[in-house]
């Protein structure tokens, strides 16, 4: 409960002088709260914002999930044999760098109009992130664990499963989640080219189709609220036993 | 079980870091390796546990060569070894896989109870104390019955109080399993009051200066003449006049 009540009287501050900004300075460029929540109310009964949310959500959970799929032993490997390491890491070095969005105009080339270009933008953006973390979470296990595993008679296969699998799962919950803010804010842009649904979509068409700045502003605090609704749910992730160990107390 | 080391020389690089060094290590017997930081000490230590190939000499267990860690032979760590995402339980019951459920369970049980740590069967590493940590990674080890212990400065990170207390445990534990016991530390007073024998090595590259015969029956009085004596001999020998 003490934990929402700042938040909530912040944001309400914020409401009030966002009201009386618009109100005071007579701007016809951006709307005001009012206008905005009446833009979401519009768009909620036409069954289009549940459509577009809907979109959105499948294109980042297909991207972020391939991403997570091939990532993650990636990264595992990459750690556990030095010179894989050695080899690819200057290469996915380079590549992190470079913004998923420099990738558009090949991504539309290749995959044409059709939910396979965002995808494929959100997969780049959150691969590397992931493939990072568990690479670098494997090299640090601490070398301790793994003299314990080899006297205690494991295999290499076990060893992988019952002390570098495990020693790494916080760090790559951590890399998750990075990964996952990387993969939501590259979802707008992703939208902005290839596809005609969805809210990057949406911000994008409400301006081409008439300056409509209350839906682009709606459009936005949707994002920002979804986004924040996710984040919150894998922090949660946190506290499963076999992470929990890895956390400060909280 | 007897612990055989032979001439066993090591470099790292150019650097001389054990000048061979030769012990025998009796059954059951509570062998301190005694010497100053960095003298190589606990790389020999590795050595014998397998862990690292020594440049020259062998090491041998009741006439078989060491050529790789072994569960029948475990290595203590100072408590930083214990796995933080398993629990006391789970921990203890590590390395028992090869053991059906129920055994596995026994074991488990009688170790929680040997080493204090009822009531923690389900607690995880960070919610306990360094001293309990120390206890769990012990019992992690004597769990799976080894006839050879190797501790690793096992009380360095501990406070000096927990550290007397430890001692006596690990005393009382010997004396109930009556393994054979390696165990690598600076601490000259350590030495004293746990080993049968210490063996004091010289400053890099180490050999062996000298070995003492601890001969005073547990529990050891630590205020008693012999004691005395023989610490103070110890402490000479590393040349060290007994003053601060």
């Amino acid at each position: 409960m003490r934990k929402i009540v700042l938040p909530v009287i912040t944001a309400a501050v914020l409401l009030v002088a966002w009201h009386y900004a618009v109100r005071l300075s007579g701007t016809k460029i951006f709307p005001s709260p009012l206008a905005v929540g009446k833009a979401v109310v519009t768009l909620a009964e036409k069954s289009l914002l549940w459509h577009y949310i809907a979109d959105s959500l499948f294109r980042v959970a297909a991207g972020y999930l391939l991403a997570v799929v091939l990532g993650v032993p990636t990264g595992i490997l990459l750690g556990w044999y030095p010179p894989l390491a050695r080899a690819f890491n200057p290469l996915i070095q380079m590549m992190r760098p470079i913004s998923p969005l420099a990738w558009m105009p090949l991504a539309v080339i290749w995959f044409g109009v059709s939910n396979l270009a965002p995808i494929f933008l959100i997969f780049l953006a959150s691969f590397f992130p992931i493939v990072v973390a568990a690479m670098n979470g494997v090299r640090d296990v601490p070398p301790v664990f793994l003299q314990a595993g080899r006297n205690f008679g494991l295999t290499p296969a076990q060893q992988m499963r019952r002390i570098v699998f495990p020693a790494v799962l916080p760090r790559i919950l951590v890399g998750l989640r990075i990964a996952f803010g990387v993969a939501w804010l590259v979802l707008v842009a992703a939208e902005m080219i290839a596809v005609d649904s969805g809210l990057g979509y949406l911000i994008i068409d409400a301006r081409n189709a008439g300056k409509r700045y209350d839906l682009v502003v709606a459009g936005m605090l949707l994002i920002g609220g979804i986004g924040l609704v996710l984040d919150v749910a894998i922090r949660r992730a946190e506290r499963f036993k076999w992470v929990r160990w890895g956390f400060k107390e909280s | 079980m007897t612990v055989a080391i032979r001439n066993i020389n090591m470099r790292f690089g150019e650097m001389p870091v054990l000048d061979d060094v030769s012990l025998e290590v009796r059954d059951g017997e509570f062998v301190c390796i005694l010497g100053p930081s960095g003298c190589g000490k606990s790389t020999l230590l590795n050595i014998v546990g397998g862990f690292v190939k020594a440049t020259s000499g062998h090491v041998t267990i009741d006439g078989e060569q060491v050529t790789q860690p072994d569960p029948r032979r475990i290595f203590v760590f100072q408590e930083r070894g214990v796995f933080p995402w398993l629990t006391v339980e789970g921990n203890i019951g590590f390395g028992l896989f090869r053991l059906g459920e129920e055994e596995k369970r026994n074991r488990i049980a009688y170790y929680v109870q040997l080493v204090g740590l009822r009531g923690f069967e389900h607690a995880y590493p960070r919610e306990l104390s360094g001293g309990m940590k120390q206890r769990l990674e012990v019992a992690r080890a004597l769990a799976v019955n080894p006839d050879v212990l190797y501790l690793d400065e096992p009380f360095g990170a501990l406070d000096s109080i927990t550290r007397l207390q430890m001692r006596r445990e690990l005393l009382r534990i010997w004396q109930t399993e009556r393994k054979t016991v390696l165990f690598v530390t600076h601490d000259i007073e350590e030495s004293v009051q746990l080993a049968d024998r210490v063996v004091v090595m010289s400053q890099r590259p180490a050999h062996i200066q000298r070995i003492v015969d601890i001969d005073i029956p547990h529990p050891r009085d630590l205020s008693s003449p012999r004691y005395i004596e023989l610490r103070d001999s110890i402490f000479a020998e590393i040349g060290l006049a007994h003053q601060v």
